[in-house]
């Protein structure tokens, strides 16, 4: 449907994107997902046609349009800021898009209605932008671009404005929205979360580059970059040496088989367990979330390990476990290299702390 | 209910007397025939001095010149200048700053003294007494504010408004018309009125380059002040206050973006 292929960009000298590839099939939410000033944004404003990249070639449908200006363009785009004109009414906004295409009114008036309706603002046709609330306006954006039936939906943090429960119940409307629509749609964010609950698949940027594209899931159970480990999702990471074939983690020796040399390994909160052959930790925080309890501990290392557990697991101030990782995600480089499940001590480790 | 101060009051009428109290005397005058001392108003009323005054053509084609010069020359400079303010507010080109602001060094110069150098050069040309010499000289009273204002007023319209427009169908053309120009008009308005009010009182360029073949109003003006006759110059005041006002209070029609908007169709 979308192919994006070798995108490069550069600013002054300075990349903004690098080398970016990826594709999105018909009715495919994707997130494009990274810290601010990866490039998201220059991307997605490269597939609208807003900004000319250096290189690279994009193609809708199989149609190339890598020089297509933004208005010959199947995309249409909601901005930050939403963007409404000030001087038009929520109606005239909407039927903007159809009125450069030199619709009948009437059929301009009937399609903006029903837009209207599917993002229930039926009532506020006739108020002015500035009349809306954030929620309220960012949906007319929505209905503004809806309206000219894009083949691509760009969204440009659309919420990211918008205080945290509001943007949660756009976030499932959105959902249920492009859905029901079968849009093909491509959504820019720093909310690892957001991104997560969004998309079918996310495209992880770094740098100007994409580090990574799959499933929330696998993202997050499979990073295969150390970047895209550590950005979604919490991580301990322990740089350490490897030594034929054992490492120290945190003062455990774990049996390992890979490559000598250095090797951070990276352990998320929960797949830490009790183990009496752990590393011995001292509890320095114990913090209540609902669901699961986070708690934070200092190993006899000098090192922070945070730990999340079922509620009635939770252990009291001051008491010293012993932890194991369940899984262990090594790189080197930045690249990953192996991922081991549930690594065995070489031998026990006394509770020092 | 708030209640209004008792001093806040005060300030009010006394700053109304003091901006309108001259206003309502001229015009008073204007339509007095006997007007002495101890009467608080006139004692005679009439149209007497409109007849004589409307009736002379010395008085007549001084006011059609002004009104005309005036016109053409802020409506030139509107479109010399409006497409100038964009390029200046949303291109990058060498030399921008240096020369928006040049525009104020011109201003910080005596004005009667730019216009003799100007008057120099325009004998030259044969533009000394000529209707189109005025026209390009009080065009530079303009300049200023044609450029000044519309900038900042294109340069506080977000590009994402413009860029929305673009990605959603519309030409470069139809962007500017339907988006940038309503957004913009309450500050082109402004800086209309403002540029066709101060061209409509420059003297200093009508007498330097117009004279003596192009009197204009204000030129008129001062030739009567310097005579007897109140009313005749109460006349001529009120002549010129109306076209002024007219357009005041035409430009508070598009002060708001909205009623633009609704000029253009939208």
């Amino acid at each position: 449907m979308l192919e994006i292929g070798a995108i490069t960009k550069t600013y002054q000298g300075t990349p903004a994107v690098r080398d970016a590839s990826f594709s999105v099939a018909r009715g495919e939410l994707v997130c494009l997902l990274g810290p601010s000033g990866c490039g998201k944004s220059t991307l997605l404003r490269i597939i609208s046609g807003l900004t000319a990249c250096d290189s690279g070639k994009i193609s809708i449908e199989g149609v190339d349009m890598t020089t297509t200006q933004a208005n010959r363009r199947p995309t249409a785009m909601v901005f930050q800021s939403h963007a409404l004109w000030s001087h038009m009414t929520v109606a005239q906004n909407v039927g903007f898009g159809l009125r450069v295409r030199g619709l009948p009114k009437a059929e301009i008036a009937a399609k903006t209605a029903a837009v209207l309706d599917l993002v229930g603002l039926a009532a506020f046709a006739k108020r002015l932008p500035a009349e809306l609330s954030g929620g309220q306006a960012q949906r007319v954006a929505l209905a503004r671009c809806l309206v000219v039936e894009p083949k691509v939906l760009l969204m440009d943090e659309p919420f990211s404005a918008l205080d945290a429960h509001l943007r949660k119940g756009l976030r499932e409307e959105l959902k249920a929205l492009q859905g029901r629509l079968d849009l093909t749609t491509i959504f820019v964010t720093h909310d690892q979360e957001e991104a997560m609950e969004l998309a079918d698949r996310i495209v992880v940027m770094q740098g100007g580059r994409v580090e990574q594209v799959g499933p929330p899931g696998a993202l997050y159970q499979n990073p295969s970059t150390l970047g895209v480990a550590q950005f979604i999702g919490a991580m301990n990471t322990c740089t350490t040496n490897l030594r034929h074939g054992a490492v120290d983690w945190y003062g455990v020796t774990l049996r390992m088989h890979l490559p000598d040399g250095e090797v951070a390994l990276l352990c998320r909160p929960e797949d830490l367990h009790p183990d009496a052959k752990g590393t011995a930790a001292r509890v320095t925080r114990v913090i209540d979330l609902g669901p699961v309890t986070k708690v934070t501990l200092i190993t006899g290392t000098g090192d922070l390990l945070t730990w999340t557990c079922p509620r009635d697991q939770a252990p009291d101030l001051g008491r010293v476990l012993t932890l194991l990782p369940r899984r262990l995600h090594a790189f080197r480089s930045g690249a990953l290299m192996g991922l081991m499940e549930a690594p065995l001590p070489a031998q026990a480790q006394g509770a020092t702390a | 209910m708030k209640r209004t101060p008792f001093g806040g009051l005060i300030l009010l009428v006394s700053m109304g007397l003091a901006m309108l109290g001259p206003i309502v005397t001229v015009i008073l005058w204007a339509f007095a025939v006997k007007w002495r001392y101890p009467h608080l108003l006139p004692t005679e009323w009439g149209l007497k001095f409109w007849f004589a005054m409307l009736g002379r053509e010395t008085v007549i084609t001084p006011v059609l010149t002004s009104l005309a010069l005036t016109s053409i020359a802020t409506t030139t400079a509107a479109l010399i200048c409006w497409p100038a303010a964009y390029a200046f507010a949303r291109l990058k080109f060498p030399g921008r700053q240096l020369l928006l602001f040049s525009f104020i060094a011109a201003q910080a110069v005596p004005k009667f003294a730019l216009f003799v150098s100007i008057a120099v050069i325009f004998l030259k040309l044969g533009l000394v007494g000529n209707f189109w010499g005025v026209v390009v000289v009080q065009m530079l009273s303009a300049v200023l504010f044609m450029i000044w204002i519309p900038t900042a007023a294109f340069r506080g319209i977000p590009p994402a408004l413009e860029e929305a427009a673009f990605d959603l169908g519309a030409s470069r053309l139809r962007v500017f018309l339907l988006i940038t120009l309503p957004q913009a008009m309450p500050a082109l308005a402004a800086s209309y009125v403002l540029a066709f009010v101060s061209i409509l009182f420059e003297v200093d360029s009508a007498l330097l380059i117009g004279a003596p073949t192009i009197t204009t109003m204000p030129l008129l003006l001062m030739s009567l002040s310097a005579q007897i006759i109140v009313q005749e110059a109460a006349v001529l005041c009120v002549l010129i206050w109306v076209p002024c006002f007219a357009l005041l209070l035409l430009s508070r029609r598009f002060m708001t973006a909205r009623g633009i908007a609704q000029g253009f169709g939208a």
